[in-house]
């Protein structure tokens, strides 16, 4: 198992590198510009000499072997020079972003703590919600539960978010007044009041992510469940005289959990994109928010960076769901 | 809601003024909400509205223009004209003088360097200034003593009033952008972050894209202002969700463009927490006429050139018959309500250099389908779509995502429609339409269509560049990487000739009559910009915020000093 | 696991024996009906229920009237009957949907099933998974559409190469998921007794994944091609409303709900009839999915 991760993650580092060159002659051949960001009073000369200061004309090669170097060497030097005091990257160029003209790693510095905490509560609590749901809901295969929770993940999962996010705002701020409709990202835990503070704002946009998350999983959880029950295995777990509990919960479940593991494998990544259309509703102001804003201004070295941060972490979690399906079922063998 | 807010400001002036402007900081917190959020607090690294606007807090110019586009000193003593002899007679010479004992927030005085650093900064060529049109034809800024900037310029300048005139371009430290000039500019970043500026507030703390902190600024030349200690200015959403935080929840003072449909206006007035702020400035929904032909079939580099003149909208009676049959009132009725007016100009404002054109406000169907007759085109098969010489009245009209414009799409396909005129419509995504990358073909310069929507403005209160748009020269195509402003790629010899003279006159009313007449040559003489709605701007106040007063000619901001806490 | 009796038995029968067992289930029939029904309406409500075409003036005065005899889904803002839209914008939708959601399971489980079973092109296969899974998906949108969309419209006309355009660009997009769940249940479906014991004695590749890896991955399958559907319908109302998809004229049931998200206060039901087609359309097909499964699984059928 351990030289199966070695080599995969020795694998990893051409399939990045080829990853990160495609990203980046897709975004650059994107037909969007930087400069529809700069209003049409500007005349046309002024906006050249603009997008001129910002490198945009270099050859594409030249800007993608910088960016490989700002990436891979003088952004993991700042970080040194962060964390130890040291000066090792002083006058080096950092990967700059075209719509703030300030350090991309400072920006998703400063964003990434609301994204892990609202997208990441809100896929725990999905999660969380979602394996009871569907545990349940297959081994009373056609009870009341199972419908009632059918049609519960058929809307979580049909409605987009933009509905159920405005849905929540009138009904819960507007005509209630519990929840407020814009984070505060400046907010920072301290007491009792700051934290209860805290789970207000975060309130909204973890249920409208968290029904639409908790949704899919619970289905797929069930119909695995359900393709596992009616197994040779269960019979025979249960003619030994095992406890339903047992059958259930030791034997089916594990069995069920590949499709499951592989599922939320692939969603763990994007808790760190974020949920573009919630973190804007909300104004939780996160990666996901960053990031629609960024290809909307064309800031290329934005969207490349955290596409490719984005890159790194699938084929992290892809990896950590391969190695579990080992664990999980131990004839699947990779050598 | 005109009358209401008018009441207010009235009340608030009247009664409460004295005791909430005593103190400065005495009113606490203000809370701001600008959904396009901004991305850099230096103006001259992005012209974006929301990084003007919210800039303008902390930097100031010399002077600034008010709601009704006059100019007026804030770090100048007073505005320099021809008659109080600050402007020398020939019009190529301007002296400011500055107020005397001014601060920076650090406590550091203000001086004449720093207006003339601010010009050496945005100037630089490898800097990539966002505003260097203000300080177009500046020869050269000389400053004798500490107090007195003198402007020279290179020609005579007939509107003086550009460099260190609003929002726009206001005066940086030179002490803290010393090291910024040039390429440098963008590795500033705690310089573009927070910068120190004579404004009434400074930054405590700033999130790019999310929310910008302020506190007042403790050297602020007004000791009483400003009346709120703390500000925070915050982005993210739409603009709907930004009217309703202000109008129904009331978690925000005030909240920037909130452009919402006529409906949603009415039900979050009714709210009752807060009211829609309105005003015109010089922002022209309009459709462009394509003189040349965007035929697919021409080879590419040829298309939509001034090679191949367009087939029919060449012809000055398609154009007016297009125009005759739109009934601009209904269009501001679905799409702006009180923000917006019918209008046949493309300089609506302000008064004096807008024309009295109004023929085309009346919807006349049956005259465009004569004017078409009469034009040659009828419909000789029947089926509904007039053809000429075998070719069908076809138009392909194309313009941005965004829901007003689609339902004008939709309404002036159907008037179209009836005129017997087949419609294709097209929307494309904002960030392409407006991108300007050569390598698209759906980008507005390019003009791959028939007609196109957009709206258009100009800076301040002068049109002369905004209309030198249209002169030949300006015609974007293959051999500028199609980077111009003649949209229409309208070319006549007289309109060049008349926008030369106006750029040579000084007196302001000879120039009004020149604008009038260029406007009205582009308009109601040719039809090539048919011009829809006067579109004003529409941002939201809480009932609880006093002294807002909305300026269309500068930032929105502009007298954050003079705001206060209605109690 | 029986299933030596299946090979004996001629097709024709088998599915004989799966629609019998299907018309069993109570669930998947009403799936069925609903969706027949959805169906219906979108094709044929159009030549059946044609209100006038009014001027523009007259429909103005009739805009956001609340359902009615008359307007039995209402009116929008500009007076459009709401109700001949949704029929026209059914069409669209559904055959998106489908159309989509069928490119991408059959993408995602040809190429899961292929790098589950052959240990040599997992490695490749999957990484390319992984590649488009980076992607980043607007600007891969915009140079499809930026490469392909006059060409196509040149040959199909500005609607039809819309249409090719958008299903193609949602099947390349979304068959990543499937994939890598199908590969994960082949990887442990490959090693057990039965599929054993069938390469034991000789059966080809084809053989065994047809007759032993692929009807028991059906299951995951059928999740996946319920949301499959449900997200290439909101999908499409995206693309669209970024101007990359149909002419803004064109009706689709993801539109008319993102346009009426602007008067949800106002007029709740301009937001509740799309949504409650999108819906339906997603639940009948989760519900044949579940009778389809329960069908083709022959320990139950037996029952």
């Amino acid at each position: 198992m351990l030289t199966f991760a070695l080599r995969r993650l020795l694998v990893a580092i051409p399939t990045l590198l080829l990853i990160s060159l495609v990203i980046f002659l897709l975004v650059d051949l994107a037909p969007g510009s930087p400069a529809s960001e700069i209003p049409l009073t500007v005349p046309p000369e002024v906006r050249a000499k603009i997008l001129e200061a910002l490198g945009v004309n270099e050859p594409i090669h030249v800007r993608y072997v910088l960016w490989l170097k700002q990436f891979f060497w003088i952004e993991p030097l700042n970080g040194i020079d962060a964390i130890f005091g040291t000066s090792y990257a002083e006058g080096e160029q950092r990967i700059i972003s075209y719509q703030s003209r300030s350090p991309v790693f400072g920006i998703i510095g400063e964003r990434l703590p609301q994204t892990l905490t609202v997208i990441g509560t809100a896929y725990l609590v999905g999660v969380l919600i979602a394996l009871p749901i569907g545990i349940y809901s297959a081994y009373r295969q056609y009870s009341l539960f199972d419908q009632a929770g059918t049609i519960f993940a058929m809307i979580g999962f049909s409605v987009p978010t933009f509905f159920t996010g405005t849905l929540f705002i009138i009904i819960f701020a507007v005509w209630l007044g519990w929840f407020p409709t814009k984070y505060d990202t400046t907010l920072e835990v301290t007491d009792w009041q700051s934290f209860l503070q805290q789970l207000r704002q975060m309130a909204m946009p973890v249920m409208v992510l968290g029904l639409a998350n908790a949704a899919a999983i619970s289905r797929y959880m069930r119909s695995s469940m359900l393709e596992n029950l009616g197994q040779d295995y269960v019979r025979t777990a249960r003619a030994k005289g095992l406890s339903e509990r047992t059958v259930v919960l030791k034997h089916v479940l594990r069995n069920s959990l590949i499709p499951v593991v592989t599922v939320i494998a692939l969603g763990i990544p994007s808790i760190f994109g974020g949920a573009i259309i919630t973190e804007n509703l909300f104004g939780v102001n996160g990666i996901g928010a960053m990031l629609i804003q960024a290809i909307r201004g064309n800031d290329l070295p934005m969207v490349q960076t955290l596409a490719f941060i984005f890159a790194i972490l699938i084929v992290l979690f892809n990896l950590i769901a391969d190695i579990l399906y080992g664990l999980l079922d131990p004839r699947i063998r990779y050598d | 809601m005109m009358m209401k807010s008018a009441l207010l400001g009235a009340v608030a002036a009247l009664g409460l003024a004295p005791a909430a402007f005593a103190e400065r900081g005495a009113d606490g917190h203000v809370n701001v909400l600008y959904w396009q959020a901004p991305s850099i607090l230096n103006p001259y690294l992005s012209s974006g509205t929301k990084d003007v606007e919210t800039s303008s807090l902390i930097l100031e110019g010399l002077a600034g223009f008010d709601e009704k586009g006059v100019v007026f000193p804030r770090l100048a003593e007073s505005v320099p004209t021809v008659e109080n002899g600050g402007v020398s007679a020939d019009l190529t010479q301007i002296t400011w003088k500055l107020k005397a004992g001014l601060l920076w927030s650090d406590g550091t005085p203000v001086t004449s360097k720093d207006a003339k650093f601010t010009w050496e900064y945005c100037t630089h060529p490898e800097g990539g200034c966002a505003q260097a049109a203000r300080y177009e034809g500046i020869k050269s800024i000389d400053t004798p003593d500490d107090l007195t900037i003198v402007i020279t310029f290179d020609a005579p300048k007939p509107n003086p009033y550009q460099a260190f005139v609003g929002g726009t371009s206001p005066i940086l430290q030179a002490a803290q952008f010393a090291n910024c000039l040039g390429a440098a500019a963008s590795t500033c970043t705690d310089q573009n972050f927070k910068p120190i500026g004579t404004g009434p507030f400074m930054v405590k703390d700033f999130k790019v894209n999310d929310v910008v902190e302020l506190e007042a600024n403790p050297n602020y030349r007004d000791p009483a202002k400003p009346a709120f200690a703390t500000m925070t200015v915050k982005g993210g959403g739409d603009a709907q969700a930004a009217a309703r935080a202000v109008m129904e929840t009331g978690e925000f003072d005030y909240a920037w463009n909130t452009q919402i449909n006529p409906e949603m206006q009415a039900q979050m007035a009714a709210a009752g927490k807060g009211v829609l702020l309105n005003g015109f400035g010089t922002l022209v929904e309009r459709i462009e006429m394509n003189m040349t032909n965007p035929d697919p079939a021409l080879p590419e580099g040829e298309r939509s050139t001034p090679k191949h003149p367009h087939p029919f909208l060449s012809d000055i009676r398609v154009r007016k018959a297009l125009s005759m049959a739109i009934d601009r009132q209904i269009l501001v009725d679905i799409g702006y309500g009180s923000a917006g007016r019918p209008t046949c100009n493309i300089v609506p404002a302000p008064e004096m250099f807008a024309s009295d054109n109004t023929d085309c406000l009346k919807q006349d169907m049956e005259g465009a389908k004569a004017l078409l007759e009469e034009a040659g085109w009828t419909d000789s098969d029947g089926d509904g779509v007039r053809d000429k010489d075998g070719a069908k009245l076809k138009i392909l009209y194309q313009t941005s995502t965004n829901p007003v414009r689609q339902d004008f799409q939709a309404v002036i396909k159907d008037w179209w429609t009836e005129l017997g005129v087949e419609v294709e419509l097209k929307n494309i995504d904002a960030s392409v339409f407006f991108g300007g990358d050569a390598g698209s073909p759906d980008t507005f310069q390019k003009f791959y269509s028939d007609v196109e929507m957009y709206a258009n403005n100009f800076d301040g209160t002068d049109p002369e560049p905004y209309l030198g748009q249209y002169l030949c020269d300006k015609i974007p195509g293959p051999d500028n990487q199609w980077q111009g402003e003649n949209i229409n790629r309208f070319c006549d010899p007289a309109y060049d000739a008349l926008w030369n003279e106006l750029s040579k006159t000084a007196d302001i009313a000879k120039r009004a009559e020149i604008a009038k007449k260029l406007n009205d040559m582009l308009t109601k003489d040719s039809y090539t910009v048919v011009a829809l709605v006067d579109r004003g701007r529409l941002s939201a106040a809480a009932n609880t915020l006093g002294g807002v007063v909305l300026n269309t000619w500068d930032t929105e901001l502009w007298n954050a000093q003079d705001w206060f806490r209605v109690k | 696991m029986t299933d030596t009796d299946l090979g004996i038995a001629p097709p024709e029968s088998q599915l004989r024996a799966v629609w019998a067992q299907f018309r069993k289930h109570k669930g998947a029939m009403i799936g069925l009906i609903i969706l027949v029904l959805l169906v219906i309406f979108s094709i044929f409500g159009p030549m059946v229920w044609n209100p006038e075409k009014l001027s523009v003036a007259e429909a103005l005065k009739l805009k956001n009237k609340p359902p009615a005899l008359a307007y039995p889904m209402g009116t929008d803002q500009l007076g459009r009957d709401v109700m001949q839209r949704m029929m026209y914008a059914g069409r669209v939708s559904l055959a998106v949907g489908f159309v989509a959601m069928v490119i991408a399971i059959v993408l995602g489980t040809t190429i899961g099933i292929i790098a589950g079973y052959f240990k040599r092109l997992d490695g490749w296969l999957m990484r390319l998974t992984d590649l488009f899974l980076a992607l980043p998906l607007i600007p891969l949108l915009l140079v499809m559409v930026m490469l392909f969309r006059d060409r196509m419209a040149g040959v199909l006309g500005p609607e039809g190469g819309a249409f090719v355009l958008i299903v193609f660009a949602i099947g390349v997009t979304s068959w990543m998921h499937a994939a890598r769940i199908v590969r994960g249940e082949v990887l442990a479906l490959k090693e057990r007794e039965y599929v054993l014991a069938s390469r034991a004695i000789g059966a080809t590749s084809r053989r065994v994944i047809l007759r032993h890896i692929l009807p028991n991955v059906i299951s995951p399958v059928m999740v996946a091609a319920t949301l499959g559907v449900a997200e290439a319908i909101i999908t499409e109302s995206v693309l669209s409303f970024l101007g990359l998809g149909f002419p803004p004229d064109f009706p689709t049931w993801g539109r008319i709900l993102f346009e009426g998200l602007e008067y949800i206060t106002l007029y709740p039901e301009r937001v509740i009839f799309p949504g409650l087609a999108i819906s339906l359309t997603v639940l009948s097909v989760n519900l044949i999915g579940d009778g389809l499964r329960d069908a083709l699984d022959p320990r139950i059928r037996g029952r």
